[in-house]
């Protein structure tokens, strides 16, 4: 690619620009952009609004064509009998466990082996890391009938609470991640290796040097890594569609999907049921809106 | 000698201490991660079926009904369709909506805000929702084309319109990922390069397309890897809107796998059309980035 050389800079080219930049702005009291986002943010938020405003529509109401746009009672009696017809209470808590020891386990193992990446030598460490690295590539699909299979064989013999049919099993296989291994392996390494040898000729051991020094400089990458890991679980449909086989064990959005298939046209009421769905981590991420997007960006920074 | 065995002694510590470390991570990775890789290659060569004392070895045979099946042809090809839709859909509506978003102006926090809300919705919720508005007697879609007098669809009960209708929820879904990552980039690229462009003369467009876009290629160019990732697993959307239909019209590679597997159980069968998945994405991805590699400009 050619990037334009280093134009020799006449006033009156720069006078020309200005005047060009000026003539098109005047013509309108507000920015021409305005015409172009307005709409885009309608057609981006119209989904949402029409999902609240169907949740308090009656049966009727919402069976009615051409539709009401704005509706004539607003009836939140759906919210109880969405309730009522479908635990979701019990689905935010299920998911709100998963979600959170998911992320937590991430936290503390994925801490412990991409420290030891960075900075431990020890026998056999770029053999298994390559390891590691290489089932990054390797889509989840191809891995879940034997992760079903293991699942299955843990609930069995070894643990029935991380067994087919419990929640464990929605965390036990995402306790540690090679992506998490891999992330933070990559930030520890840019970490200034000064104060952790002080430490170490002070006779702290390597958990206290993790755990004193390396940790706290390390904010930033572990809550990327807990925010992506967060937003994973708490999504994720295909494997708890696998390893979940009851309501009283569903997270939400396996049982929003139980629930549709049990009132596939009340509309008012599923709406209703996935309000209450979607709310809890739409209130986390316009909380924690920045926080958010920066993580995100950050994949797209690290991969390629 | 002693500061040799000293030192002897401390390389053993830290090989403990390191293997310490990355044990529990290992167990959880290779058990879950990396067993499973080599496990359903050779499931894949048997005819096991959820039971486990009923597999044999039956060579390539699973692979060879994979050629014969009519209903993977149909599956990859869906799966293909989706993709070369959704991948570039999605970039142009995130390209666009960065482009507009990347400027100072009044009321942009709920503009972008507004954007970044769909990453917070799960798939099926997004599904749900779309389902009601392309319903075809009652949904909004239906009534803004009577508006504008355009012929009911049915939409996701017509063959020749779900898949599109899945592709039209999915590119929504995926719109504010790809702001995120446009705007990101667009921030990196250096304003002086942009005005120098336009004090010599370039027009906006011109300056747009000689100086930003090259400056975002590698956006662009992982965009496309990542999303192309995703569209080749597509599933959610499909189960919770079509279970593949109608008349199998959108039975992709997935849902035909999960359904394999886990509604008739041939799990055998399924991790074979697993290893055909495995082997296309990285057949496209490996394309991609050598393709990709040609238009894509680095700076530094």
């Amino acid at each position: 690619m050619t990037v334009v050389p280093e134009a020799p800079m006449s006033t009156v080219t720069v006078v020309r620009a200005q005047t060009v930049m000026a003539g098109r702005r005047s013509r309108l009291p507000f920015s021409p952009w305005h015409l172009v986002l307005i709409p885009a943010t309608i057609a981006l938020l119209f989904p949402f609004v029409w999902l609240v405003v169907t949740s308090v529509e009656t049966l009727g109401e919402s069976l009615r064509f051409p539709p009401d746009l704005t509706p004539h009672v607003i009836r939140l009696r759906n919210y109880p009998d969405a309730l009522a017809a479908a635990p979701f209470g019990r689905f935010f808590i299920n998911s709100s466990i998963v979600a959170v020891s998911t992320v937590l386990c991430n936290l503390v193992l994925c801490a412990g082996a991409g420290y030891a990446f960075a900075r431990l030598r020890f026998l056999g460490r770029t053999a298994l890391f390559i390891v590691m690295m290489a089932t990054l590539m390797v889509p989840f699909q191809v891995t879940m009938i034997p992760q079903f299979i293991i699942t299955k064989w843990i609930g069995v013999h070894l643990l029935a609470g991380a067994g087919i049919g419990h929640i464990g099993a929605l965390i036990v296989p995402n306790a540690a991640t090679a992506f998490g291994v891999f992330f933070l392996r990559q930030f520890f390494r840019t970490l200034p290796v000064e104060y952790e040898e002080a430490a170490l000729v002070d006779g702290a051991n390597r958990l206290a040097v993790l755990w004193r020094i390396v940790l706290p400089l390390s904010a930033p990458a572990l809550a990327t890594l807990a925010a992506l890991t967060f937003l994973d679980s708490w999504n994720n449909f295909l494997w708890p569609l696998i390893a979940i086989n009851s309501t009283a064990a569903s997270t939400l959005p396996l049982g929003l999907a139980t629930f549709q298939g049990a009132h596939s046209t009340e509309w008012p009421l599923l709406m209703a049921g996935n309000v209450m769905s979607l709310a809890p981590m739409m209130a986390v991420f316009l909380i924690a809106q920045r926080y958010f997007i920066r993580s995100v960006a950050a994949t797209g920074l690290t991969g390629i | 000698v002693t500061v040799s065995v000293a030192l002897g002694r401390r390389r053993r510590v830290e090989s403990l201490t390191g293997w310490a470390f990355v044990t529990p991570a290992t167990v959880i990775i290779g058990l879950f991660g990396a067993a499973p890789i080599i496990w359903s290659l050779l499931i894949s060569f048997t005819n096991d079926n959820g039971l486990s004392s009923a597999s044999s070895f039956i060579g390539v045979r699973n692979y060879k009904a994979l050629v014969h099946d009519p209903v993977v042809t149909q599956a990859i090809a869906h799966t293909l369709v989706y993709t070369a839709l959704f991948v570039p859909g999605t970039m142009l509506v995130g390209l666009f909506l960065a482009v507009a978003m990347n400027r100072k102006l009044r009321f942009m926090w709920l503009y972008r805000t507004a954007a970044y809300a769909t990453m917070a919705i799960s798939t099926i919720s997004e599904a749900l929702v779309f389902i009601w508005l392309f319903d075809p007697s009652f949904g909004v879609v239906n009534y803004v084309f009577s508006l504008l007098r355009i012929p009911q669809q049915a939409f996701l009960n017509s063959p020749a319109e779900a898949l599109y209708v899945i592709v039209v929820m999915t590119i929504w879904g995926w719109s504010g990922f790809a702001v995120v990552i446009y705007l990101a980039a667009l921030q990196g690229v250096p304003q002086d390069l942009v005005e120098a462009a336009a004090i010599d003369g370039a027009g906006r467009w011109a300056t747009f397309r000689r100086i930003t876009l090259p400056l975002l290629s590698p956006a662009s160019l992982f965009l496309a890897v990542w999303l192309t990732i995703n569209a080749l697993q597509l599933f959610d959307e499909v189960y919770l809107s079509t279970r593949g239909g109608p008349l199998g019209a959108t039975t992709v590679v997935v849902f035909y796998l999960w359904d394999q597997a886990f509604q008739n159980f041939n799990f055998g069968y399924a991790s074979a059309i697993a290893y055909l998945l495995f082997i296309v994405i990285l057949v496209v991805t490996a394309i991609q980035f050598r393709v990709g590699r040609r238009f894509t400009y680095y700076r530094s």
